[in-house]
Parts: structure tokens; C-alpha cells; sequence
């Protein structure tokens, strides 16, 4: 398939790793920020064929996973009252609440839908008049032009029983996050090349040039990320900290324009709580004021619910490489797949859930970093 | 060797349901692991005594007399009801064959019960009853008897379809979990994911243009040709829902062997990939309809491939791995890049991913 296998050649891969390892002369940190990316890494082993040298940290880029609970929480308060359609990504409706998912509410009776796109939401809005359609808003810059695409067309085609639970959670000051935390070990960043597809490559400039840290943008399949990893390294050992676009074919350096005056016209910044990291200020999208007849916290009135995270979760500093999983307490004890405590073991992306699974083979001792 | 395994594709899908849910959840019904904790939890110790002698194979098998009989069961729920390749009708009579094929039987008879909503159009009905017929012809059994249900509408996607099945095992042929050992070789029969791909492809809300088709196809003559040729296959499975990694995994754990298998050896259509690709599944996940995997000994699989490959349902037939003592329970994936991840059951429903 074009485009497809060409990105996975494993000589080309040879070649990129051999460069790697030609190139790197100690220990490096480098963090994909994306789920994408880290999919890609699991599904391809790439870990596993890097120099010891380079340490990959999985970031908390998997949108589905850092949703807080309080908005999983809303989400099924709103999808269980009557006379609601909520449509929802798929994957959204496995990820546990304080006490539920969205799959035991419509395992319950209410109507909850999946939807592959927001625009079926206002359709599905446009075909059930006497109905509220609730659409829920997730993701990081990549879903947000399509969901506020979605506001914005039930605006101008008048339909008012179409509304947004919106929880859009912001890369750059997560990333910013990450960097600025005391403890954090992380030398260089793998960002992820679609939400630059949207936003553009500027926003990370900054972040580079203030903390002294390689950001370099990549795609998903195998060679994008290895090409990344190649020139994150090329960039520590070189002593150099740029924004570097290793994923040229869909990235440009002033992102969607279009894209973004829409996100401009429908969102406006505000804090985000993250699930097992905690609130990061300017990290997320709200709607405006002139959306706000869309807003379905305020339209179901949910705006008040607040949530307790598990105070024993320690997956912030799993995110940061800074414990390996099995060093938390709570590790397989009261925190397993089943009942996961915080993002790491809620997402099998998550370091916590990937050493759970692997315990079934009785030799934890080499699941290694 | 390998180092350092890593958690399963479908495990980075993203989060995992609360399994003990007081209520049955659609994952329950994906054939994965939620589907598997049901039956170990709630149905066997609900059936108590009288489940003594069920098997976690899709056929049983019971002695009458001298005969030894395979007999089997399934519910058929799709929607839409026709879709490339196939229908709910053919796939619930091919279905139902080839769970008998694969515990080694050859079918002979098939029960039919239809629920039906109230308001489906007799034409669909009787699109889907001729399929039937003709899927039975195809497979060379008989349809003797069945029953009929209607419900208010809207209750149930316009038709479900119940078959049950009987056949018989011929002697000298044993297939079962058990008998699969280390060293036996994994031979899968074509390429994977077309009939969930063409499904999909279908579906409402998700169109997308393809010319897939889906696998669905009667695998008893293909069977019966290996039976003849090497009547000691050690364990067949038709790969369904939960795709080839439900198959491998059910008997690496049933056999308590690991399986390892080379990815780049698994045949994989290009539209397959391309759609997974953007719907962000993992093929190895993706149900089929006319596929099979055998586990035959070292010396025996060559021949056993070359029948196979001299059948049109097999033509596609390559050895993708092979039984080891290590990693018992575990199937182990080579990826093309030469790294080794871990393979495991999908939780339940497979959900298209947001990014």
C-alpha cells in the first residue's frame, strides 16, 4: 500500500537505528508525547531495538486517558438523564468514572451513541427535534477543528437542541509541564505531528529555546518515530535545542490557518485538570461566550460536580520516568486494569498497565525500563 | 531471543471497561476476554453439575454408541444484514459449518430459528432464507428443522438467526486444545480481516468506499482435504470474532503452550491494512469468516500446507509460526522490524480509536 509500507521498511529502520547508535555516547531521556506515537512504538518493538542508551518515556498524550474524571463523571450524569442523546468517540465510552463508564449507563438504557465524527452528533440533533443531543468534546488540538466545526455549524443552522461537553486538553503547556517539574529527567521531546498539522510548529519554539530542550515534531509510523529519535539524539549530543519538523508531508511551520481562526472563534483557553497529573493552568479549551447556548456543563447544569482524584496514585511520577510502576505501593494491589487508579494503568499505553499484562509471564525482573 | 515484551496492541486501544459491571455491557458479546469471564463466571458456576461436561471449544463432542458426534451452536447478530460478500443467512449457516469442521466433524445437519422484528419486509426474509439454501447446498448439509419468533419492533435489527449443528468425527482424527504441543507448526490458511473490514465498510456512520468483500465461506471441504491427507492434525479453529489473536490466544492458554508467530508471514490485503490503518485497529483483531488456523506437527505440515494450498479456500495457506515451551499462555509476535510485543485477547467490542 503506498504510503504505508513504506514508512515500516525494516532496512530503512536498520539504517536509522545504526545511525542512532553510531551517533549516541551516553544515556538519554527522550519523551513521546503523543499516544499515537507510543502506539506505534508498542505495536512496532521499537523500544526494544534502540541503544541502551536511549530511554523512551511514554507521555501523557493519549487524550482518552488524561480526561479527568470530573468530565467522565458529567458525561454520565448528562447521558442519564432523560430524553438525552449522547454521542460519543468510541473509546471514550470504556474509560471509567468515579464509579462508572458511559458503557454501563447505556448498558442501563439511555441512549448513548457512538459517532465517528462530531458532524453526525448535529445531524443526529437535526433528526430528533424533541431530543437534547449532547456531543462529547475530547481530545487535544487533532479532534478540536472537527468538534468546533460541529458548534459551529449547529449556530448557524439554528439547531438548538445540540450541545458540547467539551474537555479539550492543550500539548504545549503540558509539555511546559513536564519540563519545569523539579524532579523531571526528560532531555528531549517527540511532538506529535498531528496536532502540529492543526497548530503549526511555533508554539513549541518557545519551550525549546527557554528550557534548552529538543522538540522535534514527528509522524507515527515506524520510520517517522525512529527518524525523529535520530535527530533528537543528533540535537543532544550536538549540544543544539530547536524545534526540528520530521514530519514535513503534513506539517507546516504556520499550521492550519483556517483551522485555527475557527478554534479561535469557538474555544478560549482555560485550566484543565489532567487525569493522575492534576490541574495545568492555560491547558485547556472551553467555548466562548458566544457559544455558550452550546455549553452542555452549563445547559445540564454539572458545572458544580467536583471529583476527587485517588490521592494514592503516584502515575505523574510513573509519567515522568521517575518510578517504575512496580515501585508504587498500589501497583497490582489496589490498582489493577480493572480498578485502575490513574491514567498510567487505565490506558494499556500506560507504563502501569503494560507491566501489569506483562506479570502474567511470572518474570517481572526483565520488563526492563 | 527476546527482551523486554510490551504490552498488546489492543491494550494501548486505550482504557478498559470495569469488568464486573452489574449489568451486561456490548463488550460482553465481543468474544474476548469479557466474553470468556462470563462464561468461567457466571454461566459454568450457574449451570452447576450440569456443565460437568462442557468444553471451551467452539464444537463438542460426544460419544453415541460407536459414533463420535460434534455438535455446536451459534447466534448470529449483524447489522447491516447484507453486506459485501455475504448476509446474515449465509454466514449463520457457514458459521455453524465450520465450528463442526474445525473440532475434525463432518457436518450433517443444521438447526434454524429466526427471531424476527414485526415489520421486516417478507422480500429481506426471503432473500435471506434462499441465502441459506444455498449456503447448505454449498457446504453439503441439510436444514431439518427450526423455529420462529417474532418481537415488537424495533428490537431486533430486523432478524437474528440461531443454527445448532451436528456432524460426525471420523475415526483416527483427534483435534483438541490439548493435543497441541512445542515444536508444532501454526498454519493459517489466508489472509486475515476481510469479512470485519467488509462489514464495517457498510456500516452506518461509516461508509467507506472498498471493493472487500467478506471471507465468509464453508471451510469443511478444505478439512476435509487436510484430514485426508494428515489425519493428525492436533487443533483446529475457525478465527471469528476477536480475529486471529482470539484464536491464537484461546489456545495458547486452553493448551498452556506459547505461540510464536512472525507477523510479516501473516498475509494481510493491502484494504485491510489501509482501513485499519485509519479506523486505528490491529488486523490480528479483525473477524473473519472463512479462515482457519491448524497446528500440525513439524513433519507433518508441509504436506499438510500443500493441500491446503491446492484447495481455493486454502490457496493463500503459509506457516506463520510455531508452539514453544516457553512463554506458556503467551502468543509472541516477531514484528517486521524485528522486535518481539506480546498479543493478547481484545477486551471486548472493538471501538474505532479518536486519534
Amino acid at each position: 500500500m503506498k504510503y504505508l509500507s513504506e514508512f515500516a521498511d525494516p532496512d530503512l529502520a536498520r539504517k536509522l537505528l545504526d545511525e542512532i547508535a553510531a551517533t549516541v555516547t551516553r544515556h538519554w531521556a527522550i519523551m513521546e508525547v503523543c499516544g499515537g506515537q507510543t502506539h506505534s512504538i508498542i505495536r512496532h518493538g521499537i523500544d526494544q531495538l534502540l541503544p541502551e542508551e536511549v530511554e523512551l518515556i511514554h507521555g501523557p498524550g493519549c487524550p482518552v486517558c488524561v480526561t479527568p474524571a470530573e468530565s467522565i463523571d458529567r458525561g454520565v450524569q448528562i447521558a442519564s438523564k432523560p430524553n438525552v442523546i449522547f454521542c460519543s468517540f468510541g473509546d471514550m465510552l470504556r474509560v471509567p468514572g468515579t464509579s462508572r463508564d458511559l458503557f454501563s449507563v447505556r448498558a442501563a438504557g439511555s441512549d448513548v451513541r457512538v459517532v465517528y465524527s462530531p458532524l453526525d452528533a448535529v445531524t443526529i440533533a437535526e433528526d430528533n427535534p424533541d431530543k437534547d443531543v449532547v456531543f462529547f468534546a475530547v481530545g487535544f488540538e487533532t479532534t478540536a477543528p472537527a468538534n468546533a466545526m460541529a458548534v459551529h455549524q449547529a449556530r448557524e443552522r439554528g439547531i438548538t437542541n445540540f450541545s458540547a461537553l467539551v474537555s479539550h486538553v492543550l500539548v504545549p503547556p503540558a509539555i511546559e509541564a513536564i519540563v519545569t517539574s523539579p524532579d523531571s529527567r526528560v532531555d528531549a521531546f517527540l511532538a506529535a505531528g498531528h496536532v502540529c498539522s492543526v497548530m503549526g510548529t511555533r508554539q513549541y519554539e518557545p519551550i525549546a529555546e527557554k528550557y534548552r530542550v529538543p522538540i522535534v515534531v514527528t509522524g507515527f509510523e515506524p520510520l517517522d518515530v525512529l527518524d525523529g529519535i535520530r535527530r533528537a539524539v543528533a540535537q543532544l549530543e550536538a549540544g543544539q535545542a530547536t524545534v526540528e519538523n520530521a514530519y514535513e508531508r503534513a506539517v507546516q511551520t504556520d499550521g492550519n490557518e483556517m483551522a485555527q481562526r475557527m478554534l479561535d472563534d469557538v474555544f478560549d483557553i482555560t485550566d484543565r485538570q489532567w487525569r493522575g497529573i492534576g490541574e495545568i493552568p492555560a491547558s485547556g479549551w472551553r467555548l466562548t461566550e458566544k457559544f455558550r447556548d452550546f455549553d452542555a456543563e452549563r445547559r445540564f447544569d454539572v458545572l458544580d460536580l467536583e471529583v476527587a482524584e485517588s490521592t494514592t496514585c503516584r502515575s505523574g511520577e510513573v509519567l515522568q520516568g521517575l518510578i517504575k510502576p512496580s515501585e508504587c505501593p498500589e501497583f497490582g494491589v489496589t490498582c489493577t486494569p480493572r480498578h485502575p487508579l490513574g491514567a498510567t494503568m487505565v490506558s494499556g499505553e500506560g507504563a502501569c498497565a503494560a507491566y501489569y499484562r506483562y506479570r502474567r509471564s511470572g518474570d517481572v525482573a526483565a520488563t526492563g525500563g | 531471543m527476546w527482551r523486554r515484551p510490551v504490552a498488546d496492541i489492543q491494550g494501548a486501544n486505550c482504557p478498559i471497561p470495569f469488568r464486573d459491571s452489574d449489568r451486561v455491557t456490548i463488550a460482553h458479546g465481543g468474544g474476548g476476554q469479557l466474553t470468556q469471564e462470563l462464561i468461567r463466571e457466571l454461566f459454568l458456576p450457574a449451570f452447576g453439575e450440569a456443565a460437568a461436561a462442557a468444553t471451551p471449544t467452539d464444537s463438542a463432542v460426544v460419544r453415541i454408541g460407536d459414533e463420535r458426534v460434534a455438535f455446536t451452536t451459534d447466534s448470529y447478530v449483524v447489522r447491516p444484514l447484507f453486506f459485501p460478500g455475504g448476509d446474515i443467512g449465509k454466514l449463520a449457516v457457514h458459521g455453524t459449518v465450520n465450528d463442526l469442521a474445525v473440532a475434525g466433524a463432518r457436518p450433517l445437519a443444521l438447526s434454524t430459528a429466526f427471531i424476527l422484528e414485526e415489520g421486516l419486509e417478507m422480500e429481506v426474509l426471503n432473500r435471506v432464507a434462499a441465502s441459506m439454501g444455498e449456503a447448505a447446498i454449498e457446504a453439503c448439509v441439510q436444514l431439518i428443522t427450526g423455529d420462529t419468533k417474532v418481537v415488537d419492533a424495533g428490537l431486533a435489527d430486523g432478524m437474528y438467526v440461531t443454527t445448532a449443528g451436528i456432524g460426525v468425527v471420523p475415526a483416527g482424527v483427534d483435534i483438541r486444545p490439548n493435543r497441541v504441543v512445542p515444536g508444532d507448526k501454526v498454519v493459517l490458511s489466508g489472509p486475515i480481516g476481510l469479512h470485519g473490514t467488509a462489514v464495517l465498510s457498510v456500516r452506518e456512520g461509516l461508509e467507506f468506499g472498498t471493493d472487500l468483500q467478506s471471507d465468509c465461506a464453508p471451510l469443511n471441504g478444505l478439512v476435509s482435504s487436510m484430514l485426508d491427507t494428515c489425519p493428525d492434525v492436533h487443533m483446529m479453529r475457525d478465527l471469528t470474532r476477536g480475529g486471529l489473536a482470539a484464536g491464537l490466544c484461546e489456545i495458547a492458554e486452553t493448551a498452556s503452550v506459547g505461540i510464536h508467530y512472525e507477523e510479516s508471514a501473516v498475509p494481510v490485503p493491502p484494504e485491510v491494512d489501509a482501513a485499519c490503518g485509519f479506523l486505528g485497529l490491529d488486523p490480528v483483531h479483525v473477524a473473519n469468516e472463512g479462515r482457519l488456523v491448524a497446528f500440525v506437527s513439524s513433519t507433518d505440515a508441509d504436506a499438510v500446507l500443500d493441500t491446503m494450498r491446492s484447495h481455493e479456500l486454502g490457496a493463500e495457506a503459509v506457516i506463520i509460526g510455531e508452539v514453544t515451551a516457553d512463554d506458556r499462555a503467551i502468543v509472541v509476535a516477531k514484528t517486521s522490524l524485528g522486535a518481539h510485543r506480546i498479543v493478547d485477547l481484545p477486551l471486548g467490542e472493538q471501538l474505532p480509536r479518536i486519534c
